[in-house]
């Protein structure tokens, strides 16, 4: 088990609702982010002078750009359904980590300054001025949230603490309060094109190496194409992909995926990232920059479709803003969805019998499905309203034996964020992290000791990190967490060399 | 008398006018507020009919609430669909002739009542008892529970307690189409009634009760989820494009 030095929560047979302990979570604060980076994003370095009216300006502005922020400040009746839907207060019992509270931090100093109750008669309705201690709380408590919406499920009104969360954390980089982790990665999107600050020539020198570790493994020429101009496919994929485990080996499963489709693809050194962190600090701006890049990659590689590798809230970005973001996508062969996610890539394919698996190939394990929020609550799949609970679902039963459930009350729309989301996937919040994941480490378990489960299966490089780091913690084993392109990989049958031909044929034919 | 029928007229034409031009205000802030953004809670809908089978939902069996908390949701069922009837029942006295639907409820609107003080009394003692709810809870929150159900009791007293004379009470408001104040009867329960009233009525645009014109705003709610078929851009992040 890994050291900790906080108390690592126990898993109990059924979920309990914990009883409140305000402030047991008020020490835990993320490092602020550095001037440097905060430069990068367009930001000021530091806390500004009248950073309170700044503030209050900023939110001034937000609520004027964003429905969605003004109808849920004002909106919430306090009736209290979305107290016990938040990991992090079911983790953490901390009052301020149950939705509602977390609003209420914002809502007290919108009420203050942009209702006439708040003006008036601030302690009847709890209302408070901007002070430090309020500033602290919002930067403490909007960064343990993984912007995961579980709340906004269970809401009468469908008010999403994410939605809010973003708010905050966005005035607060206006005035010079940033989160290091979110901003540190964003500037380096911009400067190198991916979260991990991978350089082009080390990225190249990466797919040369996997392509010969599946050559040795298979005999198989599989292909790991990138910059490759006039490739039909431009895959875009977190860029945990690359090297860490388990990623890298959903990685070779897209690959094998492609070689088996017989289509041309790439990937791209400027675009060589999916995840788009600008969504977790609620920039439109940033986000918008950063979608670009993928729309400029499309256009000079001269692609006619862009597939997204597994990864949650990138699928989030793609799915329902890449349009709005980076669009028109006119260019584009539209006669498929644009974006497509991989799964829905290799649920054609198996729809069509274009693949083959030799399903014993994962006899070894037993596997449950993670649904990641932004997947499951912010995103869809396929062309029917829970396409994507079920298009994965689909998949893994195809290319293995042994499938079970996770208890109903914890999957699809209704499942636990990993722990890790929004920004939140960095060892200054470790304590958080696994207090968090209890929830969803607590349904695992379940399956564990009811149906002798030995893995869970994602489809989001943060839970697939998060999960790799924090399932030690609870007793259980890092690799217990997979992909479900490696399950793909591990079963698919690959076909030899014809279609290795064409796809560089047809890619040359294109060029 | 006259002079407390006079106080009451003009509190009634003031409570009127705050809560249709603030709720009015409010409608149009929110209109006029543009959505960036795709985020309906998905699995979502992906025609207009089908939101509108999801608000309906929504508005009639409070469903996202069903699934989030079920005491929650009988108390505060009861209480919205009691206060439906009752309002239904009180419309015989600001209209004449009274139509038949409203004839026929009119029974119903008591228990409707019933129901509602019930139910409120339910949503004040989850305040009290739910630790996490009372963590919540401000001074609004009881007040304005403390509001309905005195509105509740006082009007069911005027049922089963002291009657107040329903014909002039209706000649009063009916005067104040014309603006002419009639003579309001002057019974104490009557008037501490009215007088309730025209302070839920005042106090509905600047507090939480815009949840009511809320629902109907939320983006998780009422966007169809079709961005990859859609472009859904907003004018001022259009603007940026010009840049
Ligand atoms: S979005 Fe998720 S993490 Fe944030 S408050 Fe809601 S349930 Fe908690
Ligand atoms: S469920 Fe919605 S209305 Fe109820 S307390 Fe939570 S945010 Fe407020």
């Amino acid at each position: 088990m890994a050291k900790a030095n906080f108390q690592v929560p126990e898993l109990k047979e059924y979920a309990e609702i914990p009883e409140i302990e305000p402030g047991v979570m008020a020490h835990s604060k993320t490092f602020k982010s550095k001037p440097e980076f905060q430069d990068a994003l367009g930001f000021p370095g530091e806390l500004v002078e009248d950073w309170q009216k700044k503030a209050i300006d900023k939110m001034g502005d937000l609520l004027g750009r964003y429905r969605s922020l003004r109808v849920y400040l004002d909106s919430c009746v306090k009736c209290g359904a979305c107290t016990d839907k938040c990991h992090y207060y079911l983790g953490t019992h901390d009052p301020k980590n149950m939705p509602v509270g977390r609003q209420d931090l914002l809502r007290k100093v919108y009420r203050r300054y942009f209702t006439l109750a708040g003006r008036f008669f601030p302690d009847l309705v709890g209302a408070t001025e901007l002070t430090e201690d309020v500033l602290g709380d919002w930067y403490n408590y909007f960064h343990q949230c993984s912007q995961c919406r579980r709340c906004s499920v269970f809401c009468p009104y469908g008010i999403d603490t994410a939605e809010i969360s973003m708010a905050a954390r966005e005035i607060m980089d206006h005035i010079g309060v940033g989160q290091k982790y979110c901003n540190e990665i964003i500037g380096k999107v911009y400067k190198i094109g991916n979260n991990l600050g991978l350089p082009g020539p080390a990225l190249i020198d990466t797919l040369e190496g996997l392509e010969e570790d599946v050559f040795d493994d298979t005999g198989v020429e599989v292909k790991f194409p990138v910059d490759q101009e006039g490739a039909e496919i431009l895959l875009v994929t977190p860029s945990a992909d690359f090297f860490a485990e388990p990623h890298v080996d959903g990685l070779i499963g897209y690959g094998k995926v492609f070689h088996e489709a017989g289509v041309s693809w790439t990937m791209s050194t400027y675009a060589s990232e999916a995840a788009n962190f600008g969504m977790f600090i609620g920039s439109y701006d940033n986000m918008r920059r950063v979608a670009l890049r993928i729309r400029e990659a499309a256009i000079k590689l001269g692609v006619k479709r862009i597939v997204f590798g597994e990864c949650g809230h990138a699928w989030r970005v793609a799915y329902s803003f890449l349009n709005t973001l980076a669009g028109p996508w006119d260019f584009l062969d539209q006669r498929y969805p644009i974006p497509q996610h991989i799964c829905e890539f290799t649920y054609d394919l198996i729809q069509q019998g274009k693949l083959k698996f030799d399903k014993s190939q994962n006899d070894d394990k037993v596997l449950t499905y993670h649904d990641s929020c932004n997947v499951a609550r912010a995103s869809r799949m396929g062309d029917k309203p829970g396409g994507q609970f079920d298009i994965p679902r689909a998949i893994i039963r195809e290319v293995c034996n042994h499938y079970y459930d996770m208890d109903e009350e914890t999957i699809r729309d209704r499942t636990f964020c990993c722990g890790g989301g929004g920004g939140l996937l960095t060892d200054d919040l470790m304590e958080v992290r696994v207090k968090g994941a209890q929830p969803r480490i607590e349904a695992l378990n379940h399956v564990i000791q009811e149906k002798a489960v030995t893995h869970m299966a994602a489809i989001c490089a943060i839970c697939k990190t998060q999960f790799t780091k924090v399932l030690p913690y609870y007793g259980m084993d890092m690799d217990q967490i997979v992909g479900i392109h490696q399950l793909v990989s591990n079963a698919i049958i690959l076909t030899g060399k014809e279609s290795d031909e064409q796809s560089s044929e047809s890619a040359q034919a294109t060029a | 008398m006259s002079f407390i029928s006079d106080i009451y007229a003009y509190l009634f034409y003031f409570a009127t006018l705050v809560l249709l031009g603030g709720v009015a205000f409010k409608i149009l802030q929110y209109a006029r507020t543009p959505a960036p953004l795709k985020i309906p809670t998905t699995p979502a809908p992906t025609t207009r009919v089908g939101v509108a089978l999801r608000m309906t939902r929504e508005v009639v069996l409070f469903e996202s609430l069903f699934r989030g908390n079920k005491w929650t949701w009988i108390f505060s069922w009861m209480f919205h669909f009691g206060l439906l009837l009752v309002t239904l029942r009180h419309l015989r006295y600001f209209i004449d002739p009274v139509p038949v639907p409203i004839q026929m409820i009119q029974p119903f609107g008591i228990y409707g009542g019933m129901a509602m003080i019930v139910g409120l009394a339910g949503l004040w003692t989850r305040r009290f008892f739910v630790d996490r709810v009372r963590y919540i809870s401000s001074r609004s929150d009881h007040l304005i529970l403390g509001l309905l159900i005195a509105i509740g009791l006082t009007g069911l007293m005027m049922r089963f307690v002291v009657h107040t004379d329903i014909i002039r009470v209706k000649e009063f408001f009916a005067g104040l189409y014309q603006f002419e104040v009639f003579v309001l009867p002057a019974d104490p329960v009557l008037l501490l009634h009215l007088l309730l009233v025209a302070l839920l009525m005042i106090i509905f645009p600047y507090s939480k009760l815009l949840h009511a014109p809320g629902l109907f705003f939320s983006p998780t709610r009422n966007q169809v989820d079709n961005p990859r078929e859609q472009r859904h851009i907003a004018p001022w992040a259009k603007r940026l494009e010009q840049e």
